[in-house]
């Protein structure tokens, strides 16, 4: 660190502790969280059907592995399809060219795939959320950004929690992750909603039912 | 190359040129309204909205109140995570850091220095683009409305949506004329409809994004416990800024702290509902530090003071820094809808503008001494804030500062701005009616003292200032025969 940078943070320090003297300075940290942990208990995955749908994601439900393949193969607007680690043979269409991100796929190669297909970390029924933490089957962010059309896969009831507050125990603060709510939207010109900017125009989730 | 914001006139007479633009108050009227109302209901959806309200003011005043414990652990944790901490002063030394560290990355004659941004408050604040741009390096603004302003040659006119003083024809007429300066042209026979124009700025961007080598973002929150940064948007030009490019240098306020992971289960309820009325924005991307094999290399974070300590510096002006730019304040404000966003003279318009401008800047010049007045204090924006801050006490708080300035170095001319922006706002019809009812209302809603967290000590000993018994129109009256 050179001299200055050093005093830059010095001396912001010091001017924190200057202006924030009149702070308590006994360790009394306790903030009153007099809110709900989550707004609805029951009927979850149907909240999140409902809720991906108000904000223009497409919706499915698949009651077992292969009814996944035959949605994938149904949804894809040609055969490119990026297949991230850990997504299970089982739901990729026999008609799709499943490209691995072994070696890892530059953008360019990216921008040119039809779809990627990928499972989730969990989803948020009352925001009609899916995050995304690159564990197994989401692949790194890169996949799931540059194609134009993302299939997501989410367990359910297993995946899916009711609120916010019930999924950020659930996550790895130090995994990168990336919670989607809808495809890519903006409001931008004169407040009209566009589906699709520089997102995935398209997201499609498959619903899967347990123990199957 | 969007403009900087010298030389602004003092708010009263720059708002007047804008209430005669016409086309500039229908836009920001319908605009205004329509979020307002779909705000509300978002908001409805969450009966214990209060609770959450209550709980981001504390979390945050907590956060104010041990500041450098939360830098110093946040520094640690980055650090641990395989990222770089800068400390800035003001502008100019976050200005110098972010050239450095874009220079460092490379380039040469025939692959001239770029960088693509994520729309940012701080980067605008600090004038980052015009001084990357003096260097000879081209910042592409790529949120969409950030593109129209940069194209346009224009200034943002409000916190969420910037371009928002602009209608589709004009848009349509900008990326007709200016894109191919940019870039890659717009499309042949481009269209106004906004499906069309969204089509153009993909198109435009995708490149850029595609071989972008460097971004440079912001944040909306960094957790101190786990070295976290937190980026909300929809586009997804976001997400291609954070996760495509090699090195990624994020310019943050101090302020945007919040102490632990949990805490962001009160912000990412309350910013995506207060901002855009949405559940939840489609896009949140969380990133500590660096990831081994997915996204960007090199990270850096640089610390933005310019301003910020000495805003925490004064007990009743501090609270400004609870803000976490949802812009509701904005939308519910008759003043901001009639005189616009540029009448601030800011990257921060509107209610919060008002407040936070004069303290980061200090109240030198007219512009800055004219703030404070630009308010009918009708309080309205108090109970559109998510974090509750209480506008209208600081305007009467920066009122006083200003005419006791005024006062100590015979500052008549600032004087005189001030009354003028005074005068603005209470000879607007909507804006006075609105201030005739609404302050009794607001009036009610002030705790005596605040009751938990760390504010409770920093009023323990003291009653909170009471906003004045008597409409605006009375103080005015009394203060100014
Ligand atoms: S002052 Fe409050 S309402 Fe205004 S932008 Fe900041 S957080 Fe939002």
């Amino acid at each position: 660190m050179n001299p200055t940078a050093s005093s830059a943070r010095e001396e912001i320090l010091a001017r924190i502790r200057a202006a924030s003297g009149d702070a308590p300075s006994t360790d009394a940290r306790i903030i009153n969280r007099d809110y709900l942990a989550a707004h609805v208990e029951t009927d979850l995955v149907d909240l999140l059907a409902e809720n991906l749908t108000d904000y223009r994601a497409r919706v499915y439900r698949a009651a077992a592995p292969a009814d996944v393949a035959v949605i994938v193969a149904g949804l894809l607007h040609g055969p490119r399809l990026v297949v991230p680690d850990g997504v299970p043979d089982a739901w990729i269409p026999a008609e799709a060219t499943a490209l691995r991100d072994q070696p890892a796929l530059d953008p360019a190669t990216l921008d040119l795939t039809h779809a990627v297909l990928t499972g989730c970390a969990l989803a948020i029924a009352e925001t009609g959320t899916i995050v995304l933490d690159g564990g197994p089957g989401q692949g790194r962010r890169a996949l799931t950004l540059v194609p134009d059309h993302h299939i997501c896969v989410v367990r359910c009831p297993e995946q899916v929690v009711a609120s916010i507050p019930q999924a950020l125990p659930l996550l790895d603060p130090t995994r990168p992750q990336t919670w989607i709510a809808g495809p890519s939207a903006t409001s931008d010109i004169e407040l009209d909603r566009v589906e699709g900017v520089h997102g995935p125009r398209l997201l499609d989730v498959i619903l899967l039912a347990a123990r199957s | 190359m969007t403009g900087v914001y010298v030389g602004m006139p003092a708010f009263p007479t720059a708002a007047r040129a804008a209430t005669r633009n016409a086309q500039l108050r229908a836009n920001l009227t319908r605009a205004t309204h329509t979020i307002r109302d779909r705000r509300a209901r978002a908001v409805a959806e969450l009966e214990d909205w209060e609770g959450l309200r209550q709980a981001g003011k504390a979390i945050k005043d907590e956060t104010l109140a041990h500041l450098d414990d939360y830098l110093l652990q946040l520094e640690a944790k980055v650090t641990e995570a395989g990222g770089t901490v800068h400390w800035a002063r003001d502008a100019d030394e976050a200005n110098r850091i972010v050239t450095e560290l874009i220079r460092a990355t490379g380039g040469s004659d025939d692959q001239p220095h770029e960088v693509v941004k994520v729309k940012s408050m701080a980067t605008q604040e600090i004038g980052l683009n015009e001084h990357l741009a003096a260097e000879g390096i081209s910042a592409y603004e790529t949120d969409l409305a950030e593109l129209i302003v940069q194209l346009g040659d224009d200034l943002p006119s409000h916190i969420l949506v910037p371009a928002i003083h602009k209608n589709r024809t004009e848009i349509r007429d900008i990326f007709r004329e200016r894109m191919g300066e940019w870039g890659r042209p717009a499309p042949e026979g481009l269209t106004d409809t906004p499906a069309d124009l969204a089509e153009a700025a993909r198109l435009h961007l995708r490149e850029k994004f595609l071989r972008a080598k460097v971004a440079v973002s912001g944040a909306n929150f960094m957790v101190a416990e786990t070295g976290t940064l937190v980026v909300l948007e929809s586009e997804g030009n976001g997400r291609m800024c954070l996760t495509l490019p090699e090195t990624l240098i994020s310019v943050v306020g101090i302020e945007k702290i919040v102490p632990t992971w949990r805490d962001l289960e009160v912000f990412l309820q309350l910013l995506p509902r207060s901002s855009t009325a949405e559940r939840m924005n489609p896009y949140t991307t969380m990133w500590t530090g660096t990831h081994e094999g997915d996204g960007p290399k090199q990270f850096h974070l640089v610390l933005l003071d310019n301003g910020r300590t000495q805003t925490l510096a004064d007990e009743v002006g501090r609270q400004a820094l609870r803000c976490i730019r949802c812009s509701a304040c904005l939308n519910v404000c008759p003043v901001y809808e009639r005189a616009g966003g540029h009448a601030y003279g800011s990257a921060y318009p509107g209610p919060i503008g008002a407040i936070l401008t004069p303290q980061l800047r200090g109240t030198a010049s007219e512009l800055d001494a004219s703030l404070p007045y630009a308010s009918s204090l009708c309080g309205a924006c108090f109970e559109a804030c998510p974090v509750a801050i209480d506008i209208p006490e600081v305007l009467l708080h920066l009122r006083e500062r200003v005419g006791r300035e005024a006062k100590e170095h015979g500052g008549h001319r600032l004087e005189r701005a001030a009354m003028k922006a005074a005068t603005y706002a209470m000879t607007h019809p909507a804006v006075y009616r609105a201030a005739e009812n609404a302050a009794v209302r607001a009036r009610k809603l002030i705790p005596k003292k605040v009751p938990f967290g760390a504010g409770k000590a920093w009023t323990e000993t003291r009653d909170l200032p009471e906003l004045p018994e008597q409409t605006f129109r009375q103080w005015w009256k009394e203060t100014h025969r």
